[in-house]
C-alpha cells in the first residue's frame, strides 16, 4: 500500500530522499548516543562485572546463569504449549457450542407439546445467555486478574494444584474465550450459501458446523490464531505473580544474586523478541500461502471482511 | 507431583502399616538420632511426613541471608537451615525437601490450602495471622528498621516520614509495609510497594525513594553486599519475632517443632545455622528466644 | 460481601486511578501510534526502518518487560519522567504531579507498548482503502502529505475504528499490571492489598474488582460490536 501513496521518485526527489535519509540516520544515532549510551555508561551499566555472567563464557557464573535461564525457557515453553493446546480445544468447543445454541434458540419445536417446547426453548435461550455472559466476562477481565483469581480462588474450593496448572488454567480461560470469538466470527463471516448448501444436502446443524463451517473458519482465521499464540507466549511471563518459575521469574532470581537488572532484562527481552518475531513471520508466511491457495482455487469471495480480519488483529494486542 | 506424592504416601502407608500399628502413644519422643526408623504418634503430621519421606517447605526465594535462590537453583539462608534442622528431626533426608516459594502475601493461604507442610520465611508472629495459622517458635527476633544511603542524615527514624516529603519503599503484603503506613502523611505520594526488595533497592539507587524499610536483618544483608553504600537510620522501632507457620489446629506438630528448636538451641546447631548464613552480615544473633507454647 | 460496602472507597479509588491511567495512556498511544504509522509508510527509508523496528520490538516483548524498563532503566538514564508533569493536567490527574514517579513510568510503558498496536491498527485501516484512491489522488498531483491528509486517512479512519477499539480494550486490561510496578492504589493492587495484607475474604473482593474492570471493558466492547455490525451492513 505504502508504495501507491507517492510517485516513483525522480532524480531531484531521490537526492532529497538521500539527504533526508542521512539526516534522519544521524539524528537517530546521535539521539541514541547522547540520551541512552552516555547516561548508561556514566552509571557503569556497560561494565563487564554486570554483563560478564551473561555474555562472557569464561566468567565463573556464565554456565550457571544460562543453565538457570534454560530452566526458565523450558518452563515458559511448557506453560505456553499446554495453554495453547488447551485454549484451542476449549475455544473450538465453545465456538461450536455457541453457534449450536444460537440455532437452537431460533427453533420452535412445533412437533412437541406446548410445555415441552417452551421448556426446551427456555433451556436453549438460557444456555445461550449463560455462555454469552461467560464469554463477555472472561473477555473483559485482564488476564493477570484471571490468573490471580484462579490461583487464589481454586484453593478456596479445596482444589490445590502446582503453580504451572494455575497459570495454564488462567491463560486457557482467557485465550479459550478469545479463540472461540475468533472462530465464531470466522464462521459467521462465511457466505451464507455455504450453510444453505449444507442444509440442502441434508446435513444436520451440528454436521454443518463441524464439517463445513469450522474447517473454513480455521483456514481463514489461521493468521489471527497464530498471532494469538504469540499473545499466549508473552502472557506466560505473568507467571511471576504466582511464583511460577518461568523465564522472567528466573531472571528475577538471577538479579537477586548478581544485581544486574538492566542487563538480565535486556537479554530476556531479546529472547522473547526473537521467538515471537519468528512466530509472527510464520503467521505472515501462512497468510501468503493461504492467499495463493485461494487464488488458484478461484474462490476470492472467501477473503474475510476487513473489519473481521482487523478485529482478529486487534485481539492480538492483549498483553 | 501431587499424584506421585499421594501414591507414595499410600504405598508407604500400606507397607509400614503393620509395623507402626502397635507403636502406640509413647512414640514421638525425641532424642534418638535421624533416619527413617523414627516413629511418631499415629495420625500425627510427623508420622504422615515421615512415612511419605518427603516434605514441602515454604520459604522466600529473594531474601539474602534467609532464603535466596542462587545460581545453583537451590535456596540458601538461615530459614532454609532452620527448616533442614526440623526436617532432619522428622527422619527425612535433606535432599527430600521440596522448597516452595512463599512470598509475603501468600503465606497464610499456602498453609491453609495445604500447598506446604510448614513455612519458614521471615514470618513475623502476630495476632492477625494467628486467626488463620499457628506459629511455632519464635526462632529469631528481628525488628523493623530503615535503610538509607550512607550520606543521608535527614532520615533518623520512622518519624522522619511524618513531614510528608520523604518517600519509602517496601514489599506488598508485608508487616513492615503496613507498619510504615501509620507513620507517613500521604500513602499515595510517599509509599512505593514492589514484589521484591531488590526493586526497592534499585529505586533507592535511582533516587525515586529516600528509604527502604523492613526487618533489620534483611536490610543488613544489603548493607553487607554493598559495602559503604547504605546504612541503617536509627534503632529498630518494632519487634518482629520470626515463627514457623503450621496449620492452625495442628498443636502436636507445633509442639514437635518447638521441642526441636529447643534442642537446636542446646546442641549449637541453631547457632551454626546462623553463623553459616545471615550471621555473615554482621547481625547480632542474641540469646535464643524462648519458644511460645500457646 | 461486607467488604464491598465497608471498603467501597477503596474500590472506587482503584477504579478512578485505573481509569485515569487508561485515559492518559490511550491519548498518548493514539498520538504516538499515529506518528509511528506515518513513519512506517513514509518515503524515507531510515524513517521506515525506525517505524518497523519500533513495532517489531514492542509487539514481541511482554508488557512486563516494558514496564520493567520504564520503572528501572529510565531512572538509570537519569530521568524521572518529569516532562509528564504537565501544568494543568496534573491538577485533574493528581498522580502525574506527585514526587513519586511510578505513575508516570507506568504511563510511559503502557503508551509505548500500546502505540505499536495502534500503529498496526491504523495501518490495517490504511491498507483497507482501495489502492485506486491513492493512485487517483497521485494522478491529480497530490503530494505524499496531501494524499494522506485529504484522501487516504479520512477513509482509513472508518476501517481503523474497530481494531483501534480492540487495542484500547486490551490496553485497559493490560493496565492491571501497573500495581506490580510501584503504582499504589489501582484496581488490581487494591485487590492484592485487601486479600493479602488486610485479610478480607477472597471471593467478594474478586467480584468487586471484576465489576470495576468490566464496567470499563464490556460497554466499549458492545459499542465496537455495534459499529462493526453497522459497517458490515453498510458494506453489503
Amino acid at each position: 500500500m505504502s508504495s501507491v501513496l507517492y510517485d516513483i521518485p525522480g532524480p531531484r526527489q531521490r537526492r532529497l530522499t538521500l539527504i533526508l535519509s542521512i539526516a534522519a540516520t544521524i539524528l537517530v544515532l546521535a539521539g541514541a548516543y547522547y540520551l541512552i549510551y552516555l547516561p548508561l555508561d556514566e552509571k557503569g551499566q556497560f561494565s563487564m562485572e554486570l554483563w560478564g555472567p551473561l555474555i562472557d563464557p569464561s566468567n565463573e557464573n556464565f554456565v550457571l546463569v544460562w543453565e538457570r535461564i534454560w530452566v526458565g525457557i523450558k518452563n515458559t515453553l511448557i506453560a505456553a504449549v499446554l495453554a495453547i493446546v488447551a485454549s484451542l480445544i476449549i475455544g473450538t468447543l465453545l465456538a461450536v457450542l455457541r453457534l449450536q445454541l444460537k440455532d437452537l434458540a431460533g427453533r420452535r419445536y412445533a412437533d412437541l407439546s406446548a410445555p415441552a417446547a417452551y421448556l426446551l426453548r427456555g433451556l436453549g435461550t438460557g444456555l445461550a445467555v449463560l455462555t454469552r455472559f461467560c464469554v463477555e466476562v472472561f473477555r473483559g477481565l485482564p488476564v493477570v486478574i484471571t490468573i490471580f483469581f484462579v490461583a487464589r480462588g481454586f484453593p478456596e474450593f479445596g482444589i490445590t494444584l502446582e503453580t504451572l496448572w494455575y497459570l495454564v488454567i488462567g491463560l486457557t480461560i482467557y485465550n479459550g474465550v478469545v479463540i472461540a470469538e475468533i472462530l465464531r466470527s470466522g464462521m459467521e463471516g462465511l457466505p451464507f450459501g455455504q450453510r444453505e448448501a449444507a442444509v440442502a444436502i441434508g446435513l444436520s446443524p451440528f454436521q454443518t458446523t463441524t464439517l463445513i463451517l469450522l474447517p473454513q473458519s480455521f483456514r481463514i482465521m489461521l493468521p489471527a490464531l497464530i498471532s494469538q499464540l504469540v499473545v499466549v507466549l508473552k502472557d506466560t511471563s505473568l507467571g511471576f505473580i504466582i511464583s511460577y518459575e518461568e523465564t522472567l521469574n528466573i531472571g528475577k532470581q538471577i538479579i537477586g544474586v548478581l544485581s544486574n537488572p538492566i542487563q538480565v532484562y535486556f537479554v530476556i527481552a531479546v529472547l522473547f523478541i526473537l521467538v515471537n518475531y519468528s512466530l509472527s513471520k510464520l503467521a505472515q508466511y501462512v497468510q501468503r500461502r493461504l492467499a495463493r491457495g485461494r487464488k488458484t482455487a478461484g474462490t476470492a469471495a472467501q477473503v474475510p471482511p476487513a473489519a473481521l480480519a482487523a478485529q482478529a488483529d486487534g485481539s492480538a494486542a492483549a498483553v | 507431583m501431587r499424584f506421585t506424592r499421594v501414591a507414595a504416601v499410600a504405598t508407604a502407608a500400606a507397607l509400614t502399616f503393620t509395623l507402626t500399628a502397635c507403636a502406640g502413644e509413647d512414640a514421638g519422643s525425641d532424642g534418638d538420632t535421624g533416619g527413617a526408623a523414627k516413629s511418631f504418634a499415629a495420625g500425627s503430621t510427623m508420622e504422615r511426613l515421615n512415612k511419605a519421606q518427603s516434605v514441602k517447605v515454604g520459604t522466600k526465594f529473594d531474601q539474602p541471608g534467609f532464603g535466596l535462590k542462587g545460581l545453583s537453583g537451590k535456596p540458601e539462608g538461615f530459614d532454609v537451615e532452620v527448616s533442614k534442622i526440623i526436617v532432619k528431626e522428622l527422619g527425612i533426608p535433606a535432599d527430600k525437601i521440596e522448597f516452595v516459594e512463599t512470598t509475603s502475601k501468600v503465606r497464610e493461604d499456602a498453609i491453609v490450602n495445604n500447598n506446604v507442610d510448614f513455612i519458614v520465611a521471615t514470618y513475623t508472629i502476630n495476632d492477625k495471622r494467628k486467626e488463620r495459622v499457628a506459629f511455632a517458635g519464635p526462632y529469631y527476633e528481628a525488628g523493623q528498621n530503615i535503610l538509607v544511603k550512607a550520606d543521608d542524615t535527614t532520615i533518623t527514624g520512622p518519624d522522619s516520614f511524618k513531614a510528608g516529603d520523604k518517600k519509602v519503599c517496601s514489599v506488598t503484603g508485608s508487616t513492615p509495609a503496613e507498619n510504615i503506613k501509620t507513620y507517613v502523611k500521604d500513602v499515595a505520594a510517599q509509599v512505593v510497594l514492589f514484589d521484591t526488595y531488590d526493586k526497592c533497592i534499585s529505586a533507592l539507587d535511582g533516587g525515586q525513594v529516600n528509604a527502604v524499610t523492613t526487618d533489620n536483618v534483611i536490610l543488613l544483608g544489603y548493607i553487607a553486599k554493598n559495602e559503604g553504600k547504605y546504612k541503617l537510620a536509627g534503632d529498630n522501632f518494632t519487634k518482629e519475632p520470626y515463627g514457623i507457620g503450621v496449620k492452625i489446629d495442628d498443636k502436636d506438630f507445633r509442639t514437635f517443632i518447638n521441642d526441636t528448636l529447643e534442642k537446636a538451641y542446646a546442641d549449637g546447631s541453631w547457632k551454626k545455622a546462623w553463623d553459616d548464613t545471615a550471621g555473615k552480615f554482621g547481625a547480632e544473633l542474641g540469646a535464643a528466644p524462648a519458644v511460645n507454647r500457646y | 460481601m461486607n467488604v464491598l460496602i465497608d471498603k467501597f472507597d477503596v474500590f472506587a479509588g482503584g477504579f478512578w486511578l485505573t481509569l485515569q491511567i487508561c485515559v492518559l495512556a490511550a491519548i498518548g498511544a493514539l498520538i504516538l501510534g499515529a506518528v509511528v504509522a506515518v513513519l512506517r509508510i513514509s518515503p524515507v527509508p531510515p524513517l521506515r526502518a525506525v517505524g518497523t523496528a519500533y513495532v517489531t520490538v514492542f509487539r514481541n516483548m511482554p508488557l512486563t518487560v516494558v514496564m520493567f524498563f520504564a520503572a528501572f532503566a529510565l531512572p538509570a538514564l537519569g530521568s524521572n519522567a518529569d516532562f509528564l508533569r504537565i501544568p494543568g493536567l496534573d491538577v485533574v490527574f493528581t498522580r502525574l504531579g506527585t514526587d513519586l514517579p511510578y505513575f508516570r513510568f507506568a504511563l510511559i510503558a503502557l503508551t509505548l507498548y500500546t502505540a505499536a498496536f495502534v500503529c498496526e491498527a491504523l495501518r490495517s485501516g490504511i491498507n483497507a482503502v482501495p489502492p485506486g484512491q491513492a493512485e487517483a489522488a497521485r494522478s491529480l498531483g497530490l503530494t505524499f502529505g496531501q494524499n494522506l491528509r485529504y484522501v487516504v486517512l479520512p477513509q482509513s479512519w472508518k476501517a481503523s475504528i474497530v481494531p483501534l477499539g480492540s487495542v484500547i480494550i486490551a490496553m485497559i486490561k493490560n493496565s492491571a499490571l501497573i500495581g506490580f510496578f510501584g503504582v499504589v492504589g489501582d484496581l488490581s493492587q487494591s485487590a492484592d492489598q485487601l486479600t493479602s495484607a488486610e485479610g478480607y475474604a477472597f471471593i467478594p473482593v474478586a467480584i468487586g474488582i471484576s465489576i470495576g474492570y468490566l464496567i470499563m471493558t464490556v460497554p466499549l466492547g458492545a459499542l465496537l460490536d455495534r459499529i462493526e455490525r453497522r459497517q458490515a451492513v453498510a458494506a453489503r
